[in-house]
């Protein structure tokens, strides 16, 4: 199981993370061109919650019960048995928002650049490292995989 | 009012490459960068710009460029444009000028005028990766002489410190470095099998628990000092003078003094921490020679009681009076010192460089037949282990290390310490900055420079056919001097190269 864990005492609100995200989720992933030269720009799925000197990168937590799963009307929000990850099938999606409304982390954005879908961390389970992980400077963000969970914890 | 100061550098944003990701405005303290949304433009008042390449750093696109401005006044060789800068910026404020880290002007570097020997075909060098070599260092004062009793040694050995490398991090104050700094300088030290030094500013308590490779400072402030603290450390160091300022006290501002700051000093939150010139119960030898025998029976003459000065003209007297007043370590902090603040005019212009105070006072205790009293340590300006072996070789048995340290934790000598804004997080109290250095990176790359450079202090060694730090130190011969005259010679101890 794939996990992101945020360290708030040494999150510095750069927002690295979320502009890496963005660019991890356009469609050419060069950085450059995902800002400057892509009409519709990505939604980051790491969002960087900030008060003050406080601040970490929010993104989905993959809990245990997922309630945006068991709230999905349409099926698009699934637990990929696989990777052990929540994940969001934008092909499915009607963009109802009741899995916005049912997440209690706040964790799920609106993708409106097209059709109204939500759209999630999906853990980046293509690459080693999730991209926020890999680009956050000040190691801020920490994968977790399954084994180190609970010393961590 | 209108500013005669020009900026001190030109940010050089290319367009193409922006992607408009505000990382520049939040990450500068100085609040350089603007972004105005209704141009969706990114500006850059220049004025404020220090120079630390945080911004440029953070870029994830690498789209800034800071570099020196370019502007000039006419060409003047007595007047140059920083003299003339700090000129103007006296006639608006009527001020004393303050700075931050060490003297960076173009006094003679003696380092670099020294090279070390190497072993051919008369005798062998060693590989260090094949062979042991020892770096391992025992501080504190040595016996006279050594008693054997049916084949063992029969002697009162004093306290004694032992480090595994001769690489100690300097005096860095809580208060004026960040705690997340202070504390990725204690667990450094304790990983990497050295020693840090509190600084003036105490020890805060939830960090003394299982630590002991510290060296607690006792300085003309006193903060924070009290019985706990001293027997808490390995050493406890009386500082007299500093490298940056001697004869100059230190003037911690309020606005620095946190309550975490203030718990840890034992002063009121919010106050000014003022540390006074001198010592005011230490006006002579027979003076520090009470608070030396004061500390010792504090600490149950136990710990290796050291005093720092900072290298001065008479140097080498000063330092036999130490060692007569019962110092078991000497430090020397040289004219390439730092600090966190200090008038500019005393950080540029006061002291003498280490090199030659190094070998003027273990030249002198030698003479005295007092060298191995008091073990020497060195500070100011440090920059590669090449320094430290030749160091040794003049006679130094370690080098405190303060700003080398500091830029490997991601100092850029910017000189902004004295402001209290530091954008690497080191040398601040705002909570803001002070998170951007995470202790376990920090902690991480100031162990990885004391293993490269031991690794490479080793290599030296071997080089020279040496085994063992021990052999070096002190070894003259080990060093010849290039293009330096013959009074720095004499005052070096050192031939000249071909001799």
């Amino acid at each position: 199981m794939r996990r992101v864990i945020a360290k708030e005492e040494v999150c510095i609100g750069c927002r690295l993370c979320e502009i890496w995200c963005q660019v991890q989720h356009s469609d050419t992933k060069d950085i450059i061109k995902a800002f400057k030269k892509e009409d519709k720009q990505a939604v980051p799925r790491v969002h960087v919650e900030e008060e003050g000197a406080r601040s970490f990168g929010l993104q989905c937590r993959n809990c245990e019960e997922p309630y945006c799963v068991y709230s999905c009307i349409s099926g698009a929000m699934y637990y990929d048995e696989e990777t052990g990850t929540v994940q969001h099938d934008p092909e499915k999606c009607v963009g109802c928002w009741t899995c916005i409304m049912a997440c209690h982390r706040g964790a799920i954005l609106r993708d409106e650049r097209g059709e109204r879908v939500a759209a999630k961390c999906d853990m980046c389970t293509e690459l080693e490292v999730p991209a926020c992980v890999a680009h956050c400077p000040n190691e801020a963000l920490i994968l977790v995989e399954d084994d180190q969970e609970e010393e961590t914890e | 009012m209108l500013t005669h100061l020009l900026p001190e550098f030109k940010i050089i944003r290319d367009d193409e490459r922006c992607i408009r990701c505000e990382v520049c405005v939040r990450q500068c303290g100085f609040d350089v960068h603007s972004y105005d949304a209704e141009e969706d433009m990114l500006y850059a008042d220049e004025n404020k710009c220090v120079g630390c390449q945080r911004c440029a750093v953070m870029c994830p696109t690498n789209a800034l460029t800071i570099k020196p401005h370019d502007y000039e006044y006419r060409p003047n060789a007595n007047w140059s444009k920083e003299h003339i800068r700090d000129l103007n910026k006296q006639a608006e404020t009527g001020g004393v000028i303050l700075t931050g880290s060490g003297n960076d002007k173009p006094y003679r570097i003696y380092w670099d005028h020294l090279v070390l020997n190497a072993s051919q075909v008369t005798n062998p060098s060693i590989d260090p990766l094949r062979e042991p070599m020892e770096l391992r260092t025992y501080l504190g004062r040595k016996p006279d002489k050594v008693e054997f009793d049916n084949n063992q040694v029969k002697v009162d050995m004093p306290a004694q410190v032992m480090i595994e490398t001769p690489i100690i991090f300097s005096a860095l104050s809580y208060g004026a470095i960040s705690y997340q700094a202070w504390k990725a300088l204690l667990e450094a030290a304790d990983e990497g099998g050295t020693l840090c030094n509190t600084g003036e500013g105490g020890w805060p308590h939830e960090l003394r628990p299982g630590k002991t490779r510290v060296i607690a400072q006792c300085a003309s402030g006193r903060f924070g000092v009290d019985l706990d603290y001293l027997n808490s450390a390995s050493i406890v160091e009386i500082k007299i003078g500093q490298g940056a300022k001697p004869g100059i006290g230190g003037h911690l501002p309020g606005e620095k003094v946190s309550a975490d700051v203030s718990r840890t000093r034992m002063i009121p939150e919010g106050t000014d921490a003022i540390s006074p010139a001198p010592q005011h119960d230490i006006y002579s030898i027979e003076d520090l020679s009470m608070l030396i025998y004061a500390l010792k029976e504090a600490t149950h003459y136990e710990k290796p009681i050291s005093v720092k000065i900072s290298a001065v003209h008479n140097a080498p007297a000063i330092a036999s009076g130490m060692v007569r007043a019962g110092a078991d370590i000497i430090a020397l902090d040289g004219l390439r010192g730092g600090t966190g603040a200090a008038p500019k005019i005393i950080r540029d212009n006061v002291g003498i460089p280490i090199e030659l105070a190094l070998a003027a006072v273990d030249q002198r205790l030698r003479n005295e037949g007092i060298r191995n009293q008091a073990s020497i340590l060195v500070a100011g300006g440090f920059r590669n282990s090449g320094d430290i072996t030749k160091a040794i070789a003049l006679g130094a048995d370690a080098v405190y290390v303060g700003t080398a340290a500091l830029v490997a934790m991601g100092c850029t000598l910017c000189q902004k310490c004295y402001t209290g804004i530091c954008n690497w997080g080191i040398c601040t109290q705002d909570p803001y900055l002070s998170k951007r250095l995470n202790p376990e990176i920090a902690k991480r790359r100031l162990v990885n420079l004391i293993r490269g450079w031991s690794l490479e202090i080793k290599e030296m060694l071997g080089g020279m056919g040496i085994n063992a730090l021990e052999s070096l130190r002190g070894n003259r011969l080990h060093l010849r001097a290039i293009g330096l005259d013959q009074w720095e010679l004499d005052v070096l101890g050192v031939r000249g190269a071909g001799d």
